[in-house]
């Protein structure tokens, strides 16, 4: 029967912030706890702000992360060492956790390639749009640690409509049978632009999916931080290190919700109505985060202040640099083509060093 | 135009003549169906089917999951059996994941099965540069498509064309690659007739008129090509512009006809310099007209680079001033 083999979902704090009967609280330190929060605030501020700078034309398009916040830095939390995460357009905040400064991702949405020049001994691959496409890198990637001997763990972002795509059903095949330490996050968020649920698949859920490649797939409410960090971490504590007998893949499906449009360019009131939006509202990883940590005796009024603080010197800060850093030189274009330069591309590069000398690089920006 | 004789006539900007081309070829012929990602209930990202999903219905405007080559796959698999698809991939920087089925299937079934199949599809996609757009939003990769056996390849640059060529493409036996250039989609308005009409496939249109250089270009190239043919009129130089709305297959009458009247030309496009369309235009010529040739053929195009993050744009895509001083360069040889 359709379905028999769909997971339970996963959910360690109810939708009031209140820890379930069942629900051990993960293995987390007071300070750990206090930091998931922060990032959990650092990405909704940011998001606030991104959209505001899009809004102001400081910057291009941009896709709004609210709602989605738990899915991204909770997983990104239980990551360690160089465990390496390849992000989504959505992922900034899994980005930042791993280590990438939220002006990278800032250049990147204001035109600027260095955007995406990640530091050294980051472990963040770049963005890349076309989707689900980083869903075989990742197990290519994978693959390649374990053959030079290393316990990385590896894992891209997606979201539900990655899930149609060939590159994802070819990917996690290729990570069942050779047997990859990869963990395959999707942010399940309902809609892919505007298909939702029902359109884009009849699977009852999308973890059951992963029965098809040998492997488990786990479900987990994907706005409890507590519930989506605590199967993140068992995840890669199997693709580590698996059981006899089972295989080091997973797929999680994380039940989360867009609370705003696909893009800045995108206005979901035409296909979806209020009172869903409205509903999944209640569900708002950042009050039942806040209500925990208040009511475990963690959290109170004045080191909430200094989170709240924190968070927008941060976000200052990267659009500051953001903003402040140099224009791309135009001939960076022909820097990255190759390692070396061909001969035409040099005569290119000479060609347009010519054309703006001649005219001047107004004449050609209007 | 041939088809309907009509005087009535709207206002349209290019991407509400594909609505309009799309919205009259499902009121003619039931077996015309679109489908692709979010262009039912969401009228399309660019508004480009809008209204069709409630007057059709979700049979007819489908939406589909997130998948470009089950798009492809399944729209070849749709015409091979009877209908008329149109397919929309949302950004043409998208389409290589559809790019097996639509060289190894769209446009190779007639040859496999000997005329037994044919696959009468339109593949839609906005392509090109000039909105400031992500990256993989902007490319425009046409000559790979131009130089399939097989496909035919329609950029138009007009509101008037495009109601046309979509018509005519639709109406075709055979696979038709459409290309839209989204940065004319609101740019200009133009009067477009109310009935179906259609602008014959691979028949190019001169654009103005002139006697001392061709400029050809095509889609988003043609509307900076004019204003830099006006640009160099006060300068004494008079070109004549060539649109070619098909690159394939490519009117070689036209081409070469507007050539030996000038015997200077120009090649105008945003795609990279290397084994783009202007190396065929310019070889075409060559073939045909060589000793009537005053001078280089300029090739005026993007850089052999990948298309920028938009902080560069202007400086990958010829604008205005770039294409003046290929002009230049072809008629001062």
């Amino acid at each position: 029967m359709r379905g028999d083999s769909a997971p339970e979902l996963r959910q360690i704090l109810d939708e009031d912030g209140q820890l379930r009967d069942d629900a051990v609280v993960p293995d987390l330190t007071d300070d750990e706890l206090l930091e998931l929060f922060r990032m959990l605030k650092l990405a909704r501020h940011y998001d606030e702000r991104a959209i505001k700078l899009q809004r102001q034309g400081r910057m291009g398009t941009y896709s709004p992360i609210a709602g989605q916040e738990a899915g991204h830095a909770a997983s990104a939390f239980a990551l360690s060492g160089d465990d390496w995460i390849l992000p989504s357009h959505r992922a900034d905040i899994a980005s930042r956790i791993r280590g990438l400064g939220l002006e990278f991702h800032l250049m990147y949405c204001m035109g600027m390639e260095r955007g995406n020049r990640i530091p050294e001994d980051t472990p963040v691959f770049p963005v890349t749009l076309p989707i689900a496409t980083q869903i075989p890198h990742a197990v290519g990637m994978a693959w390649a640690s374990k053959y030079m001997g290393s316990d990385r763990v590896f894992m891209p972002y997606f979201g539900d409509g990655g899930t149609s795509e060939g590159d994802f059903h070819e990917g996690l095949n290729f990570a069942g049978v050779f047997d990859t330490p990869t963990v395959f996050f999707i942010n399940n968020n309902q809609w892919a632009i505007s298909i939702g649920p029902d359109q884009q698949t009849k699977s009852r859920t999308l973890a059951q999916k992963a029965d098809a490649y040998g492997f488990e797939g786990v479900r987990v409410d994907g706005m409890d931080p507590l519930a989506v960090y605590q199967v993140t971490h068992e995840a890669i504590e199997k693709a580590r290190d698996p059981p006899e007998g089972e295989l080091r893949p997973t797929l999680i499906e994380a039940l989360t919700y867009r609370f705003g449009p696909h893009t800045t360019s995108d206005d979901p009131s035409v296909y979806r109505e209020d009172e869903e939006l409205e509903r999944w509202e209640q569900r708002d990883p950042i009050p039942r985060m806040e209500t925990f940590l208040r009511d475990t005796g963690r959290l109170d009024a004045e080191l909430l202040e200094t989170i709240e603080q924190q968070v927008a010197d941060e976000v200052n800060e990267a659009i500051d640099i953001a903003e402040s850093v140099d224009r791309p030189e135009p001939t960076n274009m022909f820097d990255h083509t190759f390692a070396e330069p061909t001969p035409r591309l040099q005569a290119q590069r000479e060609e347009l060093q010519m054309l703006r000398e001649e005219y001047g690089d107004d004449a050609f920006t209007h | 135009m041939s088809g309907t004789e009509t005087t009535e006539t709207t206002n349209l900007t290019l991407v509400q003549a594909v609505r309009d081309a799309l919205h009259d070829e499902m009121a003619r012929d039931d077996r015309v169906v679109v489908l692709g990602e979010d262009v039912g209930v969401n009228d399309g990202v660019f508004r480009a089917t809008e209204g069709l999903y409630d007057e059709y219905g979700a049979e007819r405007v489908i939406d589909t999951p997130l998948a470009e080559s089950a798009i492809a796959g399944t729209a070849v698999g749709m015409a091979a059996f009877g209908l008329r698809p149109v397919a929309e991939i949302q950004f043409m920087g998208f389409i290589y994941l559809a790019f097996d089925q639509i060289v190894s299937h769209a446009a190779r079934l007639r040859t496999r099965s000997q005329s037994s199949f044919n696959v009468p599809l339109v593949v839609r996609a906005p392509y090109g540069g000039g909105v400031h757009a992500p990256e993989h939003h902007s490319e425009s990769t046409e000559a790979m498509f131009a130089h399939m056996p097989g496909l035919k390849v329609v950029i138009p640059s007009t509101p008037y064309d495009t109601k046309g060529l979509l018509t005519a493409s639709i109406r075709d036996p055979d696979p038709v690659i459409f290309l839209e250039p989204k940065s004319r989609y609101r740019a200009s308005r133009e009067a477009v007739p109310t009935d179906s009409y259609t602008v014959p496939l691979g028949e190019a249109a001169v654009r103005r008129e002139g006697t001392d250089v061709t400029v050809f270009a095509w889609g988003g190239m043609v509307a900076p090509t004019l204003e830099a043919a006006e640009n160099l009129a006060e300068e004494g130089i008079d070109c004549e512009v060539v649109d070619l709305r098909t690159i394939s297959p490519m009117d070689v009458d036209t081409i070469v006809s507007s050539f030996e009247k000038t015997g200077r030309a120009a090649v105008v496009h945003e795609a990279p310099y290397t084994a783009g369309m202007a190396a065929e235009i310019t070889a075409t010529i060559q073939e045909e007209s060589l000793l009537l040739q005053e001078a280089p053929i300029e090739r005026i195009t993007g850089w052999d680079t990948h298309y920028p993050l938009y902080a560069s744009e202007d400086f990958y895509r010829p604008g205005v001033t770039r294409i003046e001083h290929g002009i230049r360069n072809a008629a001062g040889f």
